[in-house]
C-alpha cells in the first residue's frame, strides 16, 4: 500500500473553494485533465455512493465512487472502480480547512493503494504532481484575486 | 452495543429517513424535495410522537467509516447549535457494532443539564434500544408473518357496487381479505371515509371498477398481519389510494400505500381527511402555490374538500371567495376562513366574485363543479388567473378557450402526486392537523352497512364537513 500525499494553499475562503470541488461531478470545471464527467444513472453528485464516469485529455477513461461527502469537514472520499493506471484498492480524500491567519484555504488531497512495486515512483509523481498538484495549480489561478 | 453485523446496521442508519421505523420517539418523517436520504444537505421533517416538529440536515455521510453527521434546523427546543454524529465500528470479537452517538449544543443557562438529559435518554439511549429492536423484529417479520389476533384466511364483508348506478346498488357482500403477500399488509378497518368520486365511480362516470366490485378510496385501521418492514401488528394506519375498496371490514395493501398515524389523529379524523386533506394540501401547495393575497375561490366551500380549502388558503393569507348552497352552509365556510360566501343554486358567482376582490377576479380556482358553472368561472378568472379542475358534481367539463384571460388550466389527479411524495404531502396534512390550521369536522357517521343512506345524501346536498363509515 503506497500513500501519496499534497497540500497547497488557495488564496480564497474555505467555503468558496468548497462550494467548487464539493460536486463530484464538477471535475471538468476545476481541473485541467478531466474533459468530460457524468454521473451514472442519473444520481445527484452528492448522493453517497454514486458513480462518476469520467474521461481524461489523453483519452483514458476512470470512474469513481463517492464514499463519503462532509459538508462539515470539508472533505470528500471516492475509490477507484476502473482506471487505466493499473492501481488496485486505491481509496482518495480531498480535504479543506480554513487558515485563518488570511481568511485562505489549506487543501490536501492524498491517496492510498496498492501497484506493481516497480511502478510506485512513477505512479506517485503522475497522482501526486499530474493529477493532484495540476488541479491545485488549477484552483489558484481561478481564485486568484 | 448492538448485536449485530455493521454492514445491517449501517444499511438503516444511513438512511436519513428511517428513524421514524426504528425510533420510539419519532413518528411520520418525509424528506424535503423528495430529495434521496443518502444525498449529503438532504432534510428530513418530522414529527415526535409528543406533537413536537423538527427539521434536521445532513451534513456528512461516509460509507467508508460509517459515519453520518447532522444538525438541527428547526425545532421547538431551545438548543441551539445543535449537531449531533453517529458513528459504528466494527467489533471483529462476535461481529457486533459499536454505536457511538454524540452532539454539542447550546443551551440557556440553568436548563442544561435537563437537555442532556433529554438528548442522552430519551433520544439516544431510546433509539439505541428501538434501532436493537427493530433489527431483531425485521428479520421475524420477513421469515414468519406475524398474526396477532385474525386466523390465516379472513372472512371480510364490505358494501359493493352491484352495477353501476343510484344508491340502491350499494349492497353488503362478502370480500376477501388475502394473506398479505410480501410487501403487504393486512388490517382492520376502524373507520372509512366517503368521498364525492365514491359517486362518480359508483355511477360509472369515472370508470374505475367493474361491477361487481367494492367502492371507497381511503380508511383507517390496525395492522393484524404484516409482510413488509415498518409496519408490526397493532400499528395504527391509513391509506387513501387506488384501486377503489376501501368499504370494507378487513383488507389487503402493499405498504407503500400506508401512513403510520401519530398519537394525535384519531382514526376517525384519518379516515375523514386523509384523502380530501392530502388534495387540499397538493391543490393549495402543489398545482398552485397559494401566496398571501391571493383571491382563492372554493366552489362547495362547505363540502368536504372545501373547508379544508377555505381553513388552509386563509391560513396561508389568501383571500378566501365560495360559492355554497345555502345560507347555513355559508355560516359553516365563514367559520371556516371563507372571507365572502356566495350563496348560489344555479351557479351565478362571477359578478360577485369581480365585486368582492375588486374588479380582480379570482386569481385561482377550485372548481369542483365542473359543467355547468363553466362560463361563470370563466368570467370570475383573473387576469393570468389559474382554473384547476379537480371535481365534476355538473358534469364532465369541456376543453375552454382561455386566451381571453391569458389563463392557465390544471387538472390535477392526486394519485399523480402520492406516487411520488405520499409520506411528504400526508406529514404536511399531519402537520396542519397538529397546529391547528386544519380541523377535521365528522358530521355523518354511518354504520358500514347504510353506505347507500350516506351517497343520498350527500348527492341531495344534506351534508356538510365530511362522512365516515364505521364498520
Amino acid at each position: 500500500m503506497i500513500k501519496v500525499y499534497t497540500s497547497s494553499v488557495i488564496d480564497a475562503p474555505a467555503e468558496a473553494v468548497w462550494a467548487r470541488v464539493r460536486d463530484f461531478n464538477g471535475l471538468p470545471q476545476w481541473t485541467p485533465f478531466v474533459v468530460e464527467s457524468r454521473i451514472e444513472e442519473r444520481q445527484p453528485p452528492d448522493r453517497i455512493g454514486c458513480v462518476r464516469n469520467f474521461r481524461l485529455r489523453d483519452g483514458g477513461v476512470i470512474r469513481e465512487r463517492l464514499l463519503a461527502l462532509s459538508d462539515y469537514d470539508y472533505q470528500c472520499s471516492y475509490s477507484i472502480l476502473e482506471s487505466p493506471m493499473g492501481v488496485e484498492n486505491y481509496v482518495a480524500t480531498l480535504k479543506l480547512t480554513p487558515i485563518t491567519d488570511g481568511n485562505r484555504t489549506f487543501a490536501e488531497w492524498w491517496a492510498e493503494f496498492d501497484c506493481a512495486p516497480e511502478r510506485e515512483a512513477a505512479l506517485a509523481e503522475q497522482i501526486g504532481h499530474g493529477v493532484f498538484q495540476a488541479a491545485f495549480d488549477s484552483l489558484k489561478k481561478a481564485f486568484a484575486r | 452495543m448492538i448485536d449485530a453485523p455493521i454492514e445491517e446496521v449501517w444499511a438503516v442508519l444511513r438512511d436519513f429517513n428511517s428513524h421514524s421505523a426504528w425510533h420510539p420517539a419519532v413518528g411520520p418523517s418525509t424528506m424535503e424535495n423528495g430529495e434521496p436520504p443518502d444525498q449529503v444537505g438532504c432534510v428530513r421533517d418530522f414529527i415526535l410522537k409528543d406533537g413536537s416538529h423538527i427539521r434536521e440536515q445532513l451534513l456528512a455521510l461516509s460509507d467508508r467509516d460509517y459515519v453520518s453527521t447532522y444538525c438541527i434546523l428547526e425545532a421547538s427546543l431551545p438548543m441551539r447549535n445543535y449537531v449531533a454524529t453517529v458513528q459504528l465500528k466494527r467489533v471483529t470479537d462476535g461481529d457486533r457494532t459499536f454505536w457511538h452517538w454524540e452532539s454539542t449544543f447550546d443551551a440557556p443557562r440553568g436548563r442544561e443539564r435537563e437537555l442532556e438529559e433529554l438528548v442522552g435518554g430519551g433520544v439516544y439511549e431510546a433509539g439505541f434500544t428501538g434501532l436493537a429492536a427493530y433489527l431483531r423484529r425485521d428479520g421475524r417479520a420477513l421469515s414468519h408473518p406475524h398474526a396477532v389476533d385474525a386466523p390465516r384466511a379472513v372472512d371480510s364483508e364490505g358494501i359493493v357496487a352491484t352495477s353501476f348506478g343510484g344508491p340502491d346498488v350499494l349492497q353488503r357482500r362478502r370480500v376477501d381479505a388475502p394473506a398479505p403477500k410480501s410487501g403487504e399488509v393486512r388490517l382492520r378497518q376502524t373507520a372509512v371515509g366517503v368521498n364525492y368520486i365514491d359517486v362518480y365511480i359508483r355511477t360509472g362516470l369515472y370508470r374505475m371498477v367493474e361491477p361487481p366490485a367494492a367502492i371507497g378510496m381511503e380508511a383507517a385501521g390496525v395492522v393484524v398481519e404484516s409482510n413488509a418492514p415498518g409496519f408490526r401488528p397493532g400499528d395504527r394506519v391509513a391509506y387513501a389510494c387506488t384501486p377503489p375498496g376501501a368499504y370494507v371490514t378487513m383488507r389487503t395493501l402493499p405498504a407503500t400505500q400506508l401512513v403510520g398515524l401519530p398519537d394525535y389523529v384519531s382514526d376517525e379524523t384519518a379516515a375523514a381527511l386523509m384523502l380530501k386533506g392530502m388534495t387540499a394540501e397538493c391543490l393549495l401547495h402543489r398545482t398552485h402555490r397559494v401566496k398571501p393575497g391571493d383571491v382563492v375561490l372554493v366552489h362547495a366551500a362547505a363540502g368536504g374538500v372545501g373547508l379544508l380549502l377555505c381553513q388552509w388558503a386563509s391560513a396561508l393569507g389568501a383571500r378566501v371567495v365560495g360559492t355554497v348552497s345555502s345560507e347555513a352552509k355559508a355560516e359553516l365556510a365563514r367559520a371556516a376562513g371563507c372571507e365572502h360566501p356566495i350563496v348560489t343554486r344555479s351557479y351565478a358567482f362571477a359578478e360577485k366574485t369581480k365585486q368582492l376582490s375588486g374588479g380582480r377576479g379570482a386569481d385561482v380556482i377550485y372548481d369542483g363543479l365542473g359543467h355547468q358553472a363553466a362560463q361563470e368561472n370563466l368570467a370570475a378568472l383573473a387576469m393570468r388567473g389559474h382554473w384547476v379542475s379537480h371535481g365534476h358534481a355538473t358534469g364532465i367539463l369541456e376543453p375552454v378557450n382561455l386566451s381571453g384571460k391569458s389563463g392557465t388550466f390544471s387538472q390535477p389527479v392526486l394519485f399523480h402526486y402520492t406516487a411520488e411524495f405520499l409520506r411528504q404531502i400526508a406529514g404536511h396534512v399531519f402537520a396542519a392537523l397538529r397546529d391547528g390550521i386544519l380541523k377535521a369536522d365528522v358530521r355523518h357517521r354511518y354504520p358500514l352497512g347504510a353506505a347507500g343512506d350516506a351517497h343520498r345524501d350527500l348527492e341531495a346536498r344534506r351534508t356538510t364537513g365530511q362522512i365516515v363509515l364505521l364498520p
